[in-house]
């Protein structure tokens, strides 16, 4: 990690770069396949993005990058927590209600719907996190699980108290002292950035402090890197494992909120699903790396906000680029291993013949 | 009906690791229609020779010579081609698939999914007796009919040379002698059996011919109908001198850790270990003597907090630590090599300075408060690796690029880091090569001097006799004996590990 060396970074560097070499010919295949041209499928999504949908690529980069923190405190932790997509479901939904009810005007009622978010996404993955070390449940099964619970609650909520308008319902409007303006880098029919984009650099920033510079962060490396070593280290599992669960669901309450204070205003219709699952794919693209899935998220909301032009230059389906981030995910796992075990074996061999020339020097 | 021609020739076997060197100039012979026991402490390489005549890993020397054809096998696969089939210790079934859908998976080609294979499984299983019926889930069978299952199962493949790792480790008394009438049958029928175990009782009931393997190599031979257990303990354990010196006693009053009655039950109520009482003083090694798996890991796992006991005291220094959670334990100055570095001791793709940490998270020089104070773990690891000679490239590099002297070496140095007041070590030398090993001896004799309390666990008697200044050996969670190693012999000691009267 500290050595800079251009071999190392190169070998880093290998496993993505081969990833995603490798999703854009199976797409291209695929394109080709049905009969479309992927000549103009590549060039409209490699085509500058105009200015609205550049601002719309940084929102969601933003958004995709606090998911794939939050399912990379549990990767770290060997836990595979699924159920971001419930978590941020249902804390997405307290915070609308609380911020929406105004029990607290303007930046204070932005700063307690945060709390209100994270508390909520922590309960809710803590949930998950009990049944583990009380019951011995696996976490997968239960986030599964609770993520369906989550959407079908929120949705009796909103039914029976949210707001009726037309044929939609959802929570009361955030009064407008407490809706954050943003940054127009455009002109102003682009578009904002979301003020609260600003939670992706500090969850960033945050994530590499906690895992890199703390107590805690070494036991949660530790932990996940050998569940045994750490017990004999002195570490309680049980709590190790509750602890990160919650930590994992209180960052993925936080998934939603630039959205509510910045466009949304209110929970409903406008709620963006599927982000948690996008998360799940950006940590392993990212190798659970604070930059590495920087850069996924960036790749992620490029393709999927890029792959709307598709529709008005092309035949070809913006389905598609859900193949080429598939694809990338898939690849990404299966080669970082194959490169490990190969920078494993020339590390080992580099050590024996560093070794063997110190004996000859000195024989 | 045994032939002529030998089942299994192995000649001249090396295996080496980096830094290690797990076989060397082993020889066996298996003639055909016998069982023939390997036997040989944890460590002594039998694993990896195993692991060689099964393919799984490739020779650096020597040849392997199967039905009197040299043969190369570079996998299992080409192990069961050649008519070699193992069933390991721990078993590879699938609990929620029937006793036919194990059996015929990976092999369809055999004899179909169908009614060719469940003929061909209740031929298998009436011959040998080994009670099968193909379509029960394997979740409902016990221990003894899973590894039956597994033995059909190499069968089914068409083996004739089976090899059992430790078979008789799961099962109970009566289970044993069960298995020994299906071996024999398995013999009858002309297959040949490789017994691997350390149960010298078993062995001689059940072997034709039994080799001994010690440090890597064989030792020597045995035929079980003249061999008594007192020679193959000579022969497993070595009647050399002892090696590392016996000093004069540092021993002092002051008593560090005291057990006291302890007594550690399983799920099942079964007693583990039982009754257990020692005192360990400042400068004195307290050694503990067992054939593996009569309660050693069990005994340190209860010391380091990581198992409670049902009944008893631990006390360190005045304070009781019955309950106390495995780091309190290691802040108040335990070190702990454990016996399984690999899992225990390190994190092997961290770098060196981070395994630093392992176990001192909460300790200067590798904590500040709440943070992780890199610098002072860095400087920390340099020490380290300069006083105890870890052989590295740097505190950057990954510990399993080490080989296991060295990553053992960091771990002695690690564990001594900090004053501890006790130390246990667990098989501190083993898998490590000669170099590593008396410098380890040492490092343990000099903090003896310096005032501190050990309790040493190994399987190297020569090592227990040579660092130890009392020697308990423990069987099925008992101390059957108490020894002073300077008027003990190996021969003594391996009598009483293995059931014998004690001295």
């Amino acid at each position: 990690m500290t050595s800079f060396n251009p071999k190392t970074i190169g070998l880093a560097l290998l496993a993505p770069a081969i990833a995603i070499i490798l999703s854009i010919l199976v797409t291209t295949a695929v394109i080709a396949a049905v009969g479309s041209s992927p000549g103009e499928f590549w060039s409209t999504m490699f085509e500058m993005p105009k200015p609205r949908l550049r601002v719309d690529i940084v929102n969601q980069t933003a958004m995709i990058y606090i998911a794939a923190v939050a399912a990379a405190i549990g990767f770290r932790m060997g836990l595979f927590n699924i159920g971001l997509e419930g978590q941020y479901t249902i804390a997405s939904f307290a915070a609308a209600s609380f911020a929406g009810a105004a029990y607290l005007g303007g930046f204070a009622n932005v700063a307690a719907s945060i709390i209100v978010a994270m508390v909520v996404g922590a309960a809710w993955s803590g949930i998950a996190g009990i049944l583990k070390t009380t019951r011995g449940v696996s976490e997968v099964i239960s986030t599964i699980m609770l993520n369906a619970i989550a959407v079908t609650l929120v949705g009796y909520f909103l039914n029976n108290y949210g707001v009726k308008e037309g044929n939609t319902v959802h929570t009361k409007n955030l009064e407008p002292g407490s809706t954050l303006g943003g940054f127009a880098p455009f002109e102003d029919r682009d578009g904002e950035i979301w003020a609260l984009s600003i939670i992706a650099v500090l969850v960033g920033v945050g994530f590499w402090v906690l895992l890199n510079k703390t107590r805690f962060g070494y036991d949660l490396r530790a932990s996940g890197q050998s569940e045994s070593a750490a017990l004999a280290s002195g570490i309680n599992p049980k709590r190790m494992i509750l602890v990160s669960m919650m930590l994992s669901g209180a960052v993925a309450g936080l998934i939603w909120l630039p959205a509510l204070f910045g466009g949304a205003r209110n929970y409903g219709t406008s709620f963006q699903v599927g982000l948690g699952f996008l998360g799940i794919a950006v940590a392993l693209l990212g190798r659970n790396r604070p930059l590495g899935m920087l850069f996924g998220a960036l790749l992620f909301a490029f393709l999927s906000v890029k792959s709307n032009d598709l529709t008005f230059s092309t035949d070809v389906s913006p389905s598609i680029v859900q193949i080429t981030q598939g694809v990338a995910v898939l690849a990404v796992v299966v080669t970082y291993e194959v490169v490990r075990r190969w920078r494993t074996r020339l590390e080992q061999r580099a050590v024996s013949r560093e070794l063997a020339e110190a004996r000859e020097a000195t024989a | 009906m045994p032939s002529d021609v030998d089942a299994v020739q192995l000649r001249g076997i090396g295996k080496r690791f980096p830094g290690v060197i797990a076989n060397h100039d082993v020889d066996v012979t298996i003639r055909s229609g016998t069982v023939h026991a390997l036997i040989g402490e944890n460590g002594a390489g039998k694993s990896t020779l195993m692991k060689i005549l099964y393919g799984v890993q490739r020779p650096d020397d020597g040849t392997i010579t199967i039905e009197g054809k040299d043969v190369v096998l570079k996998s299992p696969t080409e192990a069961i081609d050649a008519g070699v089939g193992m069933v390991f210790q721990h078993f590879m079934l699938a609990d929620n698939l029937t006793v036919l859908e194990n059996m015929v998976l990976g092999a369809e080609k055999l004899h179909g999914i169908g009614d060719a294979a469940r003929t061909e499984i209740r031929r298998i299983s009436d011959r040998f007796g080994f009670d099968l019926d193909p379509d029960v889930l394997v979740e409902k069978l016990g221990v003894a009919a899973r590894q039956r299952l597994e033995i059909a199962k190499v069968l089914y493949r068409g083996a004739r040379i089976i090899i059992l790792d430790e078979p008789t480790a799961v099962l109970v008394p009566q289970e044993v002698e069960a298995l020994f009438v299906n071996l024999r049958e398995l013999k009858d029928a002309g297959n040949s059996v490789l017994f691997i175990s350390h149960k010298l009782d078993e062995v001689l009931a059940i072997a034709d011919d039994i080799t001994v393997m010690r440090r890597g190599t064989t030792v020597g031979t045995a035929d079980s109908h003249t061999a008594t257990k007192r020679q193959l303990a000579e022969l497993m354990v070595g009647s050399e001198l002892p090696s590392p010196e016996t000093e004069e006693s540092t021993v002092t009053d002051t008593v560090e850790l005291s057990l006291d009655g302890v007594t550690l039950t399983d799920e099942f109520g079964r007693n583990l270990l039982t009754d257990l009482s020692l005192k360990i003083r400042r400068g004195e090694v307290l050694g503990i003597a067992g054939v593996e798996g009569n309660g050693q890991s069990e005994l340190v796992e209860t010391i380091m907090g990581m198992r409670i006991p049902s009944a008893g005291t631990i006390k360190l220094g005045d304070q009781d630590v019955t309950h106390w959670h495995t780091r309190q334990l290691r802040e108040a100055g335990i070190g702990y090599i454990p016996e399984d570095r690999h899992r225990h001791g390190l994190l092997l793709d961290a770098p060196l300075w981070e395994n630093r940490i392992l176990g001192h998270q909460t300790r200067p020089p590798s904590a500040k408060g709440m943070w992780i104070n890199r610098k002072g773990a860095r400087q920390d690891t340099e020490r380290i690796v300069a006083d105890y000679d870890v052989r590295a490239p740097g505190i950057d590099t990954p510990a399993r690029a080490l080989s296991g002297g060295n990553q053992q070496k960091l771990i002695v140095g690690r564990e001594m880091s900090g004053d501890p007041v006790l130390l246990i070590a667990s098989h501190p030398t083993r898998g490590v090569d000669v170099g590593a090993q008396a410098a380890i001896w040492d490092h343990i004799k000099r903090a003896r001097r310096a005032g501190l309390a050990v309790l040493l666990i190994s399987a190297d008697l020569d090592e227990l006799i040579g660092l130890s200044d009392t020697i308990q050996v423990i069987l099925r969670g008992r101390f059957v004996g108490t020894f002073e190693p300077s008027k003990v012999t190996p021969q003594d000691l391996g009598t009483a590990m293995t059931g014998g009267e004690a001295a």
